[in-house]
């Protein structure tokens, strides 16, 4: 691409020029007029542009996208519903510290505040869900607001950006300029560096505790700290429990990898967190659904939060040692000095926690010919060796991922965590597989969740692109259905749920699609999807009224965990009222197959 | 235990920066006792003074997340310094000539000042702490106050610091540093 510094160039070619130049090769968008001007001058740039079938689904791909690059993710949208379309997309991104930049165009900037025809007042709308957003309404202001725009997305606790920018600044003309110095803002200071007494501190309490328990959380893979967490516990014999998004950043077949903590943990995690004298917290931000009651959680344990972000200290827990500064930096600097020490007591006391667990485990109960999605997700982690990289959306599949699916490496496990976004997985893949175009994807998702963004599928068809969909079908919104349940008296409002026909729906864009009702039929479905070119969705007609086990109900303490079921489940036990009444699955038989 | 606390904070003088202060304490449910911001004598810089009411570990969280803020420059919380601190209200009192000579008389124990006499009103200038405000309000109140407006609290420390600005706190943690 000929270097065109210092040639006059409008602001919709000067757009493009600063993207190629923060290392930008793809981009999710949707047109409209106020962004026209912008699409007209995109051919002539090495910048591919995927077509979504809705704005959402371009914010969850950039967003997709930058989870597994660890790059900035950019979605481009029009003025006024194309933007506001993005802003769940950019809500998802901003509760998980993902870096993305969305730009949007805008009117005129003479029409800004008339109420033009698709006008929204974008940054206003975001204000509360960016890191930081810009309204550009000169061509002078694009580049140096597109060059911040990325770095502020990057830089410290990642987080998205919104770029605005008036059509007219897109059709007006100024000279191109590049500063490729550093950018310095005034009041931005995204880089921590611990202080010494802090270290001291919690060196002192590492080396003194007994029943130590150290948390994983996203930090320390968006702060690449995977290598230095592994060296740390090597050398300390600590173990570790992971937060949702923290999974992957500590190898799960890892001896001393505890599993996933909070609401879906299993019972021997939350236990030894409640039972530990000292936690040492890195990247993460004791989000309720990690911590349960905060009144009595882990009162034992003192408190270390290792944190790059100061608003997040002392914010739900209060902790004995913040340092505030990045995963990997302050791990390198404790390492040297931490001092090994035998955990035998310790170590042993979580075995016999693990054993009383594992005798509920739906994993190993026997195949009584009915389909578990706990038994899909065990199939799907064999047959995939463990390396496919696996989106998930939300509810009662993206818990049952987590436990089940077991992810020793950082960017396998994408899902919406923060804001719990429905809708989510699909487009993430999308974005996924073009960060990584030679990895196995799987998009595991339930029934409810991927009618909210089944439009994407299109996408797939046109961009000729290869996902994996392992739908998880229980004709239920699942996880809203079990709190009911347990939580309701059983009383199902709102959550059956009718679905097409998933395999005619893939048939219908062009794809493939494979029922799966019984357990044997599970490997050679997923055997199938892996050796079919193309995008895949299998439709998995799962138990019903399954539920996921372990559960702290919100707001209960850590350790008072509704358990699993200790016998085989067999229809008494695992049937709701509403099926118990019926003696059938009322859903399923609503369709003609 | 909540307290009264202020805050001075410096921030770039951009559009919206002030939305952005607000949406912040709103989104926090932070409460804002008074929001003062004005331009200062650095080019490009505004300075706001926030009053509001705060426990030790919300403090520390307000001041970082107001750090979180792009076009915020510095915060300096100056509630336990030593400090002078003023409002300005305008006071309407509706007399006419007859009591005027006993509402400036008032007025000036109050070291206020009548900056518009007309014949059935005056206007009167107070600076001075929120209390002493209150004070003259309530002793003028019989005459009939007509109107009265004022602004919110205007802060600063006392002494010679001067304050570096887009350097406060950088590369410490002691903003969150239990308190």
């Amino acid at each position: 691409m000929p270097d065109r510094v210092g040639e006059t160039l409008t602001g919709a070619q000067l757009l493009w020029e600063a993207l190629v130049r923060e290392g930008v090769s793809v981009c999710f968008g949707y047109p409209g007029g106020a962004i026209m001007p912008a699409y007209d001058a995109l051919p002539k740039y090495p910048i591919h542009h995927v077509l979504t079938r809705h704005e959402q689904g371009a914010s969850h791909m950039a967003d997709g996208y930058a989870r597994a690059s660890g790059k900035v993710g950019v979605c481009v949208a029009t003025s006024g519903p194309g933007a506001t379309n993005l802003v769940t997309g950019i809500a998802t991104a901003m509760l998980d510290s993902i870096p993305m930049v969305a730009i949007t165009g805008q009117v005129p900037s003479g029409l800004i505040g008339s109420d033009a025809f698709q006008e929204t007042d974008i940054t206003g709308v975001t204000l509360p869900i960016t890191k930081h957003n810009y309204l550009v309404t000169r061509p002078e202001e694009i580049v140096p607001a597109l060059r911040e725009a990325f770095y502020i997305a990057r830089s410290g606790r990642p987080g998205p950006v919104v770029v605005d920018i008036t059509k007219d600044a897109q059709q007006q003309s100024c000279t191109f300029e590049w500063d490729d110095t550093p950018i310095a803002l005034p009041g931005y200071r995204p880089d921590y560096s611990p202080l010494s007494e802090d270290l001291e501190r919690a060196l002192e309490l590492i080396n003194e505790a007994k029943r130590p328990i150290v948390f994983a959380g996203h930090g320390v893979m968006r702060g690449q700290a995977t290598g230095r967490l592994l060296d740390f516990i090597q050398k300390t014999d600590i173990p570790v429990a992971c937060t949702l998004l923290g999974l992957g950043g500590f190898p799960a077949t890892h001896p001393r990898n505890l599993g996933m903590m909070g609401m879906h943990g299993e019972a021997w995690v939350n236990t030894a967190i409640q039972e530990s004298d000292l936690i040492i917290a890195l990247g993460m931000r004791f989000d309720d659904r990690v911590t349960g009651n905060l009144k009595n959680y882990a009162a034992e344990a003192k408190k270390i939060h290792v944190e790059l972000d100061p608003a997040e200290i002392n914010k739900n827990v209060r902790v004995d040692v913040p340092i505030v500064g990045d995963v990997r930096d302050v791990l390198g600097k404790l390492l040297p000095r931490v001092q090994p020490s035998d955990r035998s007591e310790w170590l042993g006391r979580i075995d016999a926690l693990k054993g009383d667990a594992a005798v509920r485990d739906i994993k190993y109960m026997p195949d009584s010919g009915k389909l578990y999605a706990a038994h899909v997700i065990h199939d799907l982690y064999r047959f995939t060796e463990g390396a496919a990289l696996v989106v998930t959306d939300v509810g009662q599949h993206q818990m049952w991922e987590a436990q089940y699916y077991k992810h020793d490496h950082p960017r396998k496990l994408l899902t919406s965590g923060g804001l719990g976004t429905m809708g989510f997985a699909l487009p993430a893949a999308i974005g996924a597989r073009f960060a990584k175009p030679d990895e196995e994807v799987w998009v595991v998702v339930g029934d409810g969740g991927v009618q909210m963004t089944a439009c994407e599928f299109s996408t797939c068809a046109q961009e000729g692109i290869k996902v994996n969909v392992a739908i998880i079908n229980n004709g239920f919104l699942g996880m809203v259905r079990q709190w009911q349940e347990f939580f309701y008296e059983g009383r199902y409002v709102a959550t059956p749920m009718v679905s097409p026909d998933f395999c005619k729906l893939a048939e219908a864009h062009g794809l493939t699609g494979i029922r799966v009702t019984a357990r044997s039929e599970v490997e050679p479905a997923v055997r199938k999807a892996q050796e079919t070119d193309g995008t895949v969705v299998i439709d998995f007609r799962v138990e019903q009224e399954d539920a996921v086990y372990p559960m702290v109900p919100a707001g209960a303490d850590l350790g008072d965990m509704i358990r699993r079921p200790e016998e085989p489940a067999t229809d008494a036990k695992t049937k709701g009222p509403l099926s118990r009444a019926l003696g059938h699955n009322p859903i399923f038989e609503t369709g003609e197959d | 235990m909540a307290r009264t606390r202020t805050f001075v904070v410096h921030v770039e003088n951009k559009p919206g920066v002030l939305n952005r202060v607000a949406s912040l304490f709103r989104r926090r449910s932070f409460n804002i006792d008074s929001l003062n911001v004005g331009t200062t004598h650095e080019p490009g810089v505004s300075r706001m003074t926030i009053v509001c009411q705060a426990d030790d570990d919300t403090a520390k969280r307000i001041e970082a997340n107001l750090y979180k803020l792009v076009n915020c420059l510095r915060v300096d919380e100056i509630t336990d310094v030593p400090s002078v601190g003023r409002n300005l209200a305008l006071i309407k009192v509706g007399v006419d000539a007859e009591r005027r000579a006993e509402v400036l008389q008032l007025c000036d124990v109050f070291r206020a000042r009548p900056i518009d006499v007309g014949p059935e009103s005056v206007v009167v200038e107070i600076t001075g702490a929120p209390d002493k405000i209150e004070g003259l309000v309530e002793v003028l109140r019989p005459f009939g106050v007509l109107e009265m407006v004022q602004t919110g609290t205007v802060a600063m420390a006392r002494g010679a610091q001067k304050y570096e600005l887009g350097n406060g706190h950088h590369n410490s943690s002691s903003p969150v540093r239990a308190a």
